[in-house]
């Protein structure tokens, strides 16, 4: 009996028992039909090889873990970071528990967010009265200030319609009728994630500029020097969000951070749950349509908000791909400095110098690996760029919401680098295609989220995690990746991987432990 | 601890009765009546909970509910690992419940087995607009290409292929024909069928029935058969709690021919109808095949319960009893081995424990089949409820709580916190969207649907741990660092 009160074994060691083994193995001989280990092991070493990776390479139909989610989990993200708001999903009930979880796992905390609950019924007859009940409900029990509506791909097929139901719900006293509940059709069959925090972010401009739904006159822009700031859907939201605040209000300038959600992800364990912290608020969103310009940090998540402010309101527009690095923060902060004309201050030419300072200890260890990278179009930009001036040599990007256009972007970044020469860009690709690549095309390290581990068992390259989600490791959204101080945090985090695995690799006594260096 | 813990029963009924009142303030007149009915305490000597359970969740009150697809997918189907199961329709359901649920298995991943991948077709508009029959057979054509060690294929339906009228049943009966047979089993889990993941169980069920017993008809046994072969069903090995348990009944001298659904292949799907006894855990997730094997092929079934010395032990005689003498010794020789085990876990934990109060909200069996093991450790489960409970589960709950047990069937988010707030129990123990809300407030939590990442729970190894874990979460010293000195 391998079990033990005094010293607990967990699920890690219990199963490797001897008790436990020999069960497993009587399991798998007498009742399981298992495939005979030599044709199990000629396939796994097919799948290894060019053939394996041209079929894989020819799927046209099957996706195979995919580095993308639905638009309406993107929805949730841009509707929680406004004021007292509650996002509200018109579809199922299932996915708004999905989403949920999601953020959960990823933030370690909780994700407040409400379904219309349709069912059978509701896809026979349309969901109206569940909108109508649903709103009613969310309104009295939650008392939010905002309810920001979105759609799960039920209600999209069915083809409810949130304007006319909204309206009617108002009508029928769900809520009064100079209440504010933007809406956004967010249909799970188009795009992701970041289409989905696109068209809610877009829903919620219109709402407040553009005369909520034809209730109110539209704003007046009476220009002023303020300018607003978008962060995107980005797994750093909570330490990113407070650095670009620390470095604006260093500046010193009037400025708006739209859809700020980086308070409601990060409360304090004190004794009182904070189902609503922080956030844009109405009179600051209201207020943001007199701007001068609007900062996109990430390009392929406010492609059609910025298109609407830019044409209905005549505010410059200007977006980065998650800059990460050097290069990247100066031609942010430069671009800052020229719309608000505030110089950067010497506090932040210090850091970019420590920045800087950190790279040139350090950037032995990078220079010349090759690197793998998966995730978000926009990040997979700013780490690629921050590869490239660390040395290192980006060899395949991978994005499974990246578009062709997306990749002759990237491959334009590469282009403008000795260091990118031997690199290729994959847009709509999944996870089981990067696992071909990793093995025909090997690299030292590949960047990407939690279930980049997978391929990490599979492949035997080290995974460097940073994206979305991260579940098996904890807190790193708490830091920034933004600005140099984001960069260095970024920095840190390439170099402890590299550093562990040449620990791993050198840690056999009497065979490779000279190498098993005190100093590095 | 126990902030208004009141004193006699009386005050605890009276106690209850408020707080659900007052609770049900907040709702607009629909949804409180509506809401009233799902919310009472357990009276002594009543035949169920008194609360209406099973139907259509509010709109808008942040249910803790999922959809059939979850029932499916996530939790009978998905196991089965030498199978592929493709999440057919768009990239979300799947990608959210990819590898979320723990379910433990063996195997070569993305050669032999599959568990832990998400298989998805994707959607995109011209699917919907179009149907999505041809991309379908075009994936099970990929997977056999791309996966050929698969012992067979699910189609796990996203909400929208019942909207569109896809026709997945003849796409899997022509693959089916051309792959020789192999098993291809289209499963109509829409997420917005029924009320919660229950419906998803009972349809995951009825096409394991359909497809995957009527096509062996009348063939014979492939493995050897003896009179000792039970089949663990019901059983998802959340962080291994099938293995857990299924040693017990080897060691009793059982032969365990099949597990469903964790850590489970086709072939042992197909075997169980040969079983001489089906022992059951999850009674809500898998009555309906336990039945079906009833009356079909003349398998009785037993419901156990591995949570805590006292009910495993109890379930082991239970088992035993529908064999000879060697297996009712057996039982007694296994816990009898196992004794010492307990009561040095119990002698260790108990003191810690002892008094502790608990409530609970989880799925499936676990509102009522853990509060044994919370009573082993002296501790005391003050209120419970289930996520998709029907009326048989409630009526069963009577088996397990005391009298002025706070009963609260698909709380909502908001009663969930009101109710804790008010009880201020030691620990609760639900899931993980609730995980996070209740430590805010300070109060002591387990996740107990994924073990919180720990686990197993079953069997007496697994107890162990389910009592360290519990202490681990109550005597954690953060607990006194919540309020600031200042």
């Amino acid at each position: 009996m391998p079990q033990n009160a005094d010293y607990v074994l967990d699920h890690f060691d219990l199963f490797r028992q001897p008790e436990y083994r020999e069960m497993l193995a009587n399991k798998k001989k007498n009742f399981e039909n298992s495939v005979a280990e030599t044709e199990l092991q000629r396939v796994v070493e097919w799948t290894k090889t060019w053939e394996y990776r041209e079929k894989n390479f020819a799927r046209e139909a099957l996706t195979v873990n995919p580095a993308k989610a639905c638009q309406p989990l993107g929805a949730v993200f841009a509707g929680v970071g406004f004021e007292g708001t509650i996002p509200f999903v018109h579809g199922s009930q299932g996915c708004v528990a999905y989403y949920r979880s999601h953020f959960s796992r990823h933030f370690k905390e909780p994700s407040s967010c409400v379904s219309s609950s349709m069912t059978e019924d509701a896809a026979v007859f349309g969901g109206l009265n569940n909108m109508i009940d649903g709103l009613a409900n969310t309104y009295n029990l939650y008392k939010p200030r905002m309810i920001s509506v979105s759609t799960t791909c039920m209600a999209e097929v069915i083809g409810d319609d949130l304007n006319a139901f909204i309206k009617t719900a108002k009508d029928k006293g769900s809520v009064p009728m100079a209440y504010d509940v933007p809406f956004a059709h967010t249909p799970a069959f188009v795009g992701s994630h970041i289409t989905g925090y696109d068209n809610v972010l877009k829903g919620i401009f219109e709402h407040f500029w553009g005369g909520k739904s034809g209730t109110t006159e539209k704003l007046e822009r009476v220009p002023n020097e303020s300018i607003n700031f978008i962060g995107g859907f980005d797994p750093y939201t909570v330490g990113n969000l407070r650095e670009i605040k620390r470095i604006f209000d260093m500046m010193g300038f009037e400025y708006t951070i739209i859809a700020d959600n980086s308070d409601v992800w990060d409360t304090p364990t004190d004794g009182t749950f904070r189902m609503f912290d922080g956030g844009t608020t109405i009179e600051q969103m209201e207020a943001a349509v007199n701007a001068k310009a609007t900062i996109s940090m990430q390009e392929y998540c406010t492609e059609k908000t910025l298109k609407y402010i830019e044409t209905e309101w005549n505010q410059t527009c200007v977006y980065f791909n998650h800059p990460v690095g050097v290069k990247a923060t100066d031609e942010f902060l430069l671009k800052v400095s020229e719309i608000t004309g505030k110089p950067v201050p010497d506090q932040i030419r210090l850091e970019r110098g420590r920045l800087v300072d950190a790279l040139a200890d350090s950037s032995a260890h990078i220079h010349g690996k090759k690197f793998g990278i998966y995730g978000d179009p926009d990040l997979c930009l700013g780490l690629a760029a921050f590869i490239l001036e660390c040395g290192g040599e980006p060899t395949h990007i991978l994005s499974t919401n990246g578009t062709p256009k997306w990749a002759e972007k990237v491959q334009e970044l590469l282009d403008s680098s000795p260091f990118g020469a031997n690199c290729h860009v994959y847009p709509l690709r999944d996870l089981w295609h990067m696992r071909s690549l990793l093995f025909t095309e090997p690299v030292d390290f590949f960047i990407g989220n939690t279930y980049g581990k997978y391929l990490e068992r599979d492949t035997g390259t080290p995974l460097i995690r940073i994206g979305f989600p991260i579940f098996d490791r904890h807190h790193h959204h708490r830091y920034p990746v933004w600005g140099y101080q984001g960069g260095l945090n970024c920095l840190v985090w390439i170099l402890d991987r590299i550093f562990e695995e040449i620990d791993k690799n050198t840690i056999v006594p009497a065979y490779s432990d000279f190498s098993y260096d005190i100093i590095r | 601890m126990s902030l208004s813990a009141p004193e006699t029963i009386e005050e605890i009924k009276q106690r209850n009765k408020e707080l659900i009142e007052e609770t049900l303030k907040a709702y607009p007149e629909k949804s409180k009546k509506n809401r009233a009915k799902h919310l009472n305490q357990f009276n002594t000597g009543a035949k169920d909970c008194s609360t209406k359970s099973n139907i259509k969740s509010v709109p808008g009150v942040m249910t803790i509910r999922g959809c059939a697809y979850a029932g499916s997918k996530g939790v009978v189907w998905g196991p089965i690992k030498d199978m592929i199961h493709i999440s057919h329709g768009p990239v979300g359901c799947g990608q959210y419940s990819w590898a979320a649920r723990r379910n433990y298995y063996i195997g070569t991943t993305g050669v032999d087995t599959f568990v832990t991948m998400q298989f998805t077709s994707d959607f995109q508009e011209k699917d919907i607009v179009f149907g999505g029959d041809k991309k379908l057979a075009k994936i099970m054509d990929e997977i056999m290409e791309i996966f050929p060690l698969n012992h067979g294929v699910t189609v796990q339906s996203e909400c929208p292929i019942g909207l569109i009228g896809d026709d997945i049943e003849a796409v899997s009966k022509q693959k089916s024909k051309e792959y020789g047979g192999k098993t291809i089993v289209p499963v109509r889990c829409e997420g917005f069928r029924g009320v919660s993941q229950s419906l998803g169980h009972h349809i995951a069920n009825d096409s394991i029935r359909d497809w995957v017993f009527d096509k062996m008809e009348g063939k014979p046994a492939t493995f050897e058969q003896s009179a000792y072969d039970v089949a663990i069903i019901g059983d998802y090995n959340i962080g291994g709690d099938a293995w857990s348990s299924r040693i017990l009944l080897e060691e009793m001298g059982l032969r365990v021919v099949a597990q469903w659904s964790g850590d489970g292949t086709i072939a042992e799907l197909e075997a169980t109808p040969k079983a001489k006894l089906n022992v059951l855990h999850c009674y809500r997730s898998m009555n309906y095949i336990s039945r079906h094997m009833e009356e079909k092929y003349g398998v009785p079934w037993v419901e156990y319960n591995f949570f805590g010395p006292s009910k495993i032990a109890e379930s082991l005689r239970t088992i035993a009893s529908h064999f000879d003498d060697k297996i009712k010794e057996g039982a007694e020789r296994v816990i009898e081995k196992y004794r010492a085990l307990s009561d040095a876990v119990i002698e260790k934990y108990r003191p810690r424990l002892h008094g502790r109060k608990v409530m609970l909200f989880v799925g499936g069996l676990r509102p009522r089949h853990v509060i044994g093991a919370y009573e082993d450790l002296g501790m005391e489960v003050v209120g419970t409820g289930y996520e998709f409970g029907h009326n048989d589960d409630y009526q069963r709950t009577t088996h397990y709580v005391k009298d002025g047990t706070l009963i609260y069937d698909d709380v909502t988010g908001f009663e969930f916190e009101k109710f804790v707030e008010k009880i201020q129990p030691d620990l609760v123990g639900s899931g993980i969207k609730e995980k996070y809300v209740f430590q805010k407030m300070g109060v002591p939590f387990r996740q107990m649907h994924s073990w919180d990442y720990s686990g197993p729970y079953h069997g007496y190894d697994g107890f162990a741990i389910f009592a360290r874990d519990m202490d681990m979460a109550i005597n954690s010293p953060i607990w006194g660092l919540t309020k600031a000195p200042f």
